[in-house]
């Protein structure tokens, strides 16, 4: 019955068969396990990548792609990234300009309304961008992978008032950097970084009972504890839910973090965390089943240390790994071997990494194409796998928001899921379907100019509305793209494509083939 | 809307797309002679804090514990909307007073999960799973309720029997049993590349098998069918505009409640719905009669009495059910907002519903009376409320309820009376 996986599995079968002997003689690998940790390790394959992996074998791949640093990006794209302004200011330059746009909306009327808008469209336009571009583009693309990772496992919100300028500098200076390093650094980057601080409120929490000054500023407001943080940090940052916990941990924890805030003016350096003496609190806490002495910000110093270090967060991120590289549910062996790896080598994610790509659960045929897209993946390998090179992200930016994934969109602390159960739905697969068609066909914008802009920034009613120009607006032939060539997606995405589909395919008229094949159940999967 | 439907109009002209659905001048169906009973359920993603919806206002506790966000009493500025001397409705739930009055709107007060988790997720999950404290259970129980039910009078098979609203499918309709989503907004009922017979064609022929995936393409080319049978855009158009008084409704909830209920009245297939709102984790500046959870109450308030107003006479044979995840605690935190709790409200509208009343057994907030010190105390378990809406509105049999709620007896001799017999 299920002829399309059985199919495909068969062939990718026979491939890994032929690799294992090949891998003992020589480095080239077959076309099957390229296209397996090209799935895996980047966001599929472009034209000419299968190949290029086949020669260079599988091994040297995946030692590439562990060390981004060794993968400059192309001058093309850094000369498109150079162009986003926004993504050149300081955390303080961002919050001032955040902060002065809502001034002059409160005071400047009309005027001082569109002002913000333009810098929130702005800000917000340019943050896709930047990620967009570098997922499509970047061949360092297990960092990219890794990016929205750990961007969705230390998630904030765009929608939230300062996050809408933040979230661009947080994935630059808290994720990025460190998506490929340890886990210790990825924790302490996000919890001193503004965005954090402001999306989980801990930037008010002060000690309780403390009187208030008659200081300008919202903190001045606070007048005690803010558990949001501290809740998160360990349910959904580091410990899991299940790791041992007690809501008197959540409350002894919020009190270790009060003072962690941010400001502009009293800060030095390009981060504007500040550790506010006067509002922390100074008393005694038991937590974890230890007690903390008053010792001002290095408890909660301290507090993240032993997270990091702690099995319970061992065995938690090496599940979200096994799970997002391997399998929905992912191999206990595996997860078991990944938590003594995280615990021996200090957390290090290269290292956790190199031990997914080694294990044979990740090798095994059950686990190729095992996992299906999320809507944010289906989008980025269709137009990888197209070869085409698009100037405005708009398109994506709107089409992900119709799928139920806005970029940067979502509302909870826990991030977006990777798992089908939370993705493959009747109204998701025809709206795949109608996208591939719109793109094959070269019916979206990709092509119009970035400045042209009449679309809103990516608040949820802005996206909303911008999904519904792309969809009804009058289309300006200048701002397509050629129509996708069917015989190079064919090549570019190989055996992931079963005979099937390509049988379906060659009788289809020519206008709706390559949109069957990046509409086609074959590409759901990865 | 009226701007948007003729730019696409011109745009659908020029891509060749075939007009779906019945014609713009199509009659509003009248609802069968025997009316199915339905059940639409609303989940409040994120914690909304009951005790601002539901205001305890004669409970001196609850005044000391909140002095910047309560809700002042009936009859102050910003006061709550008495409901029966006790209890105060959010002024921003005006629009749900007549309800209220004509006793189709109910609430169980105290109520949640009997489970202590303060996690959002594992709570959420509990109450879709209607499995409290098992992470183990695969399903939702609006999934497992589809498979109880009896077949449908005539016997026709239909794919929006059971539909959601959103891009995604929620926790509590994952399962074997087919449900449809249907998008959020205009995108509901815009023409698509599908629509032509030419490319649904070929894709047919691709999504033939009988795996996951071709099973979610058909349900959604024939869901696509039925809700553009139900929802004509002209007919579309009107609703809208009347469910406001000629103005656009907002965008969101209210002008989705708007679009299910057309679709719910015009067509008796539809019996089981779920929508979601989210917003509601104010843990910083929720404010009271005005701010930021006043501002998420008021498109809710209004969007749930378009619901009811909209699917005329249907809403004799429905009921809504609206829950959320936990509730927050009895007292402020230092930033004027409040942090995660344990009980909450559970509210219920509709024709069956045995309304104007605040059902439950209220704990009472002195210090004593509150969950770890801290939180309103559950007297209710929320499975006791879907039971009996499952018992005595969808008349589910002892046998089949207990594929629905597993493991759970404490119904049993325990009827609230929320709902007509």
């Amino acid at each position: 019955m299920n002829f399309v996986h059985v199919n495909r599995r068969q062939v990718c079968l026979l491939g890994l068969a032929a690799l294992a002997s090949d891998r003992v003689s020589a480095q080239s690998a077959s076309a099957g396990e390229a296209l397996h940790v090209l799935n895996r390790l980047a966001y599929g394959p472009a034209p000419g990548d299968i190949g290029r992996v086949m020669q260079i074998g599988v091994e040297r791949y995946i030692d590439e792609q562990l060390h981004p640093d060794r993968l400059p990006l192309p001058p093309a794209l850094m000369q498109q990234l150079h162009a986003l302004d926004t993504t050149r200011l300081s955390q303080r330059e961002l919050i001032q300009q955040f902060r002065g746009a809502q001034q002059s909306a409160r005071s400047d009327g009309e005027e001082g309304k569109a002002q913000r808008r333009e810098l929130y469209q702005r800000l917000t336009l340019q943050a896709g961008e930047a990620r967009l571009l570098r997922a499509l583009q970047s061949p360092a693309q297990l960092q990219e992978v890794m990016v929205d990772f750990w961007f969705n496992h230390f998630n904030v919100f765009i929608g939230k008032g300062l996050d809408r300028a933040l979230v661009e500098n947080y994935e630059r200076a808290a994720i990025r950097p460190y998506a490929l390093g340890r886990f210790r650094d990825l924790l302490r980057a996000t919890a001193h970084h503004p965005a954090m601080l402001f999306y989980l409120d801990n930037w008010q929490s002060v000690a309780a009972g403390y009187p208030a000054p008659r200081a300008a500023g919202p903190v001045a407001k606070a007048s005690g504890l803010n558990e949001n943080y501290a809740r998160e940090l360990m349910e959904l940052h580091t410990l899991g839910v299940d790791g041992g916990y007690a809501q008197a941990d959540v409350t002894e924890l919020a009190r270790m973090l009060t003072g962690w805030t941010f400001n502009p003016r009293l800060s030095s350096g390009d981060s504007v965390f500040y550790f506010d003496a006067k509002h922390h609190d100074n008393g005694e806490k038991q937590w974890l089943g230890r007690r903390v002495a008053a010792r001002g910000q290095a408890e909660g110093e301290e507090a993240l240390e032993l997270l990091a270090a702690h099995p319970a967060t061992a065995r938690r991120i090496s599940y979200k790994l096994a799970q997002y590289f391997v399998s929905d549910e992912p191999p206990p062996a595996l997860v078991e071997r990944l938590s003594r790896r995280f615990l021996d080598s200090g957390g290090d994610i290269r290292a956790l990494l190199k031990t997914v790509f080694d294990s044979a659960e990740f090798r095994a045929p059950q686990a190729v194409d095992a996992k299906f897209k999320t809507p944010y993946r289906y989008l980025v390998s269709a137009v990888r796998a197209s070869g085409i090179a698009i100037t405005n992200v708009r398109p994506l930016v709107a089409t992900a928001y119709q799928l139920g994934m806005p970029l940067y969109g979502c509302q909870t602390p826990d991030g977006y899921k990777n798992t089908e159960v939370a993705w493959l739905n009747p109204e998701a697969i025809t709206r795949r379907i109608n996208f591939a068609n719109a793109f094959a066909s070269g019916r979206l914008p990709f092509a119009r100019p970035m400045d042209d802009a009449d679309t809103g920034g990516m608040g949820q009613v802005a996206l909303q509305r911008a999904g519904e120009r792309t969809a009804s607006a009058k289309f300006n032939p200048a701002w397509a793209t050629p129509p996708v060539d069917v015989d190079l997606v064919l090549g570019a995405l190989g055996s992931g494509i079963s005979a099937r589909t390509r049988d379906a395919v060659a009788q289809a008229e020519p206008g709706l083939r390559a949109a069957l094949v990046l509409g086609s159940p074959d590409f759901m999967h990865f | 809307m009226l701007r948007r439907d003729l730019l696409w109009g011109a745009a659908a002209a020029s891509l060749g797309l075939l007009p779906v659905g019945r014609s713009a001048w199509a009659v509003v169906g009248e609802p069968p002679a025997s009316a199915p009973r339905r059940l639409i359920v609303v989940f409040l993603r994120g914690a909304a804090d009951g005790l601002s919806i539901v205001v305890p206002y004669a409970d001196p506790a609850y005044y000391q514990a909140r002095s910047s966000i309560a809700l002042g009493r009936p009859g102050t500025e910003g006061g709550a909307l008495d409901l029966d001397g006790r209890f105060g409705l959010h002024p921003a739930l005006s629009p749900l007073m007549p309800l209220w009055k004509s006793g189709k709107l109910g609430f169980v007060h105290a109520s949640g999960s009997p489970d202590a988790t303060r996690s959002h997720f594992d709570a959420q999950d509990y109450m879709e799973s209607a499995t409290p404290g098992r992470k183990s259970t695969q399903d939702g129980w609006l999934n497992r309720l589809l498979g109880a039910l009896p077949a449908p009078a005539g016997g026709r098979a239909t794919a929006t029997r059971a539909v959601s609203i959103g891009a995604v499918l929620p926790r509590i309709y994952a399962g074997n049993n087919q449900v449809a989503n249907i998008a959020s907004g205009a995108a509901a009922t815009r023409p698509t590349q599908l629509d032509r017979p030419v490319i649904s064609q070929a894709f047919d022929k691709l999504y033939s098998a009988d795996d996951k995936m071709s099973r979610a393409y058909q349900a959604s080319q024939q869901s696509r069918r039925e809700v553009m049978d139900s929802m004509a855009p002209s007919d579309l158009e009107r609703e809208m505009t009347a469910a406001n008084n000629g103005a656009p409704l907002p965008n969101g909830f209210p002008d989705d409640a708007v679009r299910l209920a057309t679709l719910m009245r015009n067509d008796a297939r539809v019996q089981l719905a779920f929508m979601e709102v989210g917003g509601w984790d104010t843990h910083a500046n929720q404010g009271g009669a005005s701010g930021q959870l006043a501002n998420r109450l008021s498109p809710l308030g209004s969007g749930l009495a378009a619901l009811a107003t909209r699917l005329g006479p249907a809403f004799d044979e429905t009921v809504v059910v609206v829950v959320s995840e936990f509730g927050r605690t009895v007292h402020q935190n230092g930033n004027g907002g409040t942090d995660h709790g344990h009980g909450n409200v559970i509210w219920a509208l509709g024709g069956r519903v045995n309304g104007g009343r605040v059902l439950g057994q209220w704990p009472g907030l002195d210090s004593s009376a509150l969950y770890e010190g801290r939180d309103l105390a559950v007297t209710t378990d929320f499975r006791t409320v879907v039971a009996e809406v499952l018992e005595r509105h969808l008349l589910l049999p002892d046998a089949r309820l207990d594929e629905v709620l597993p493991r759970f007896s404490g119904s049993h001799g325990k009827a609230l009376g929320l709902v007509h017999a």
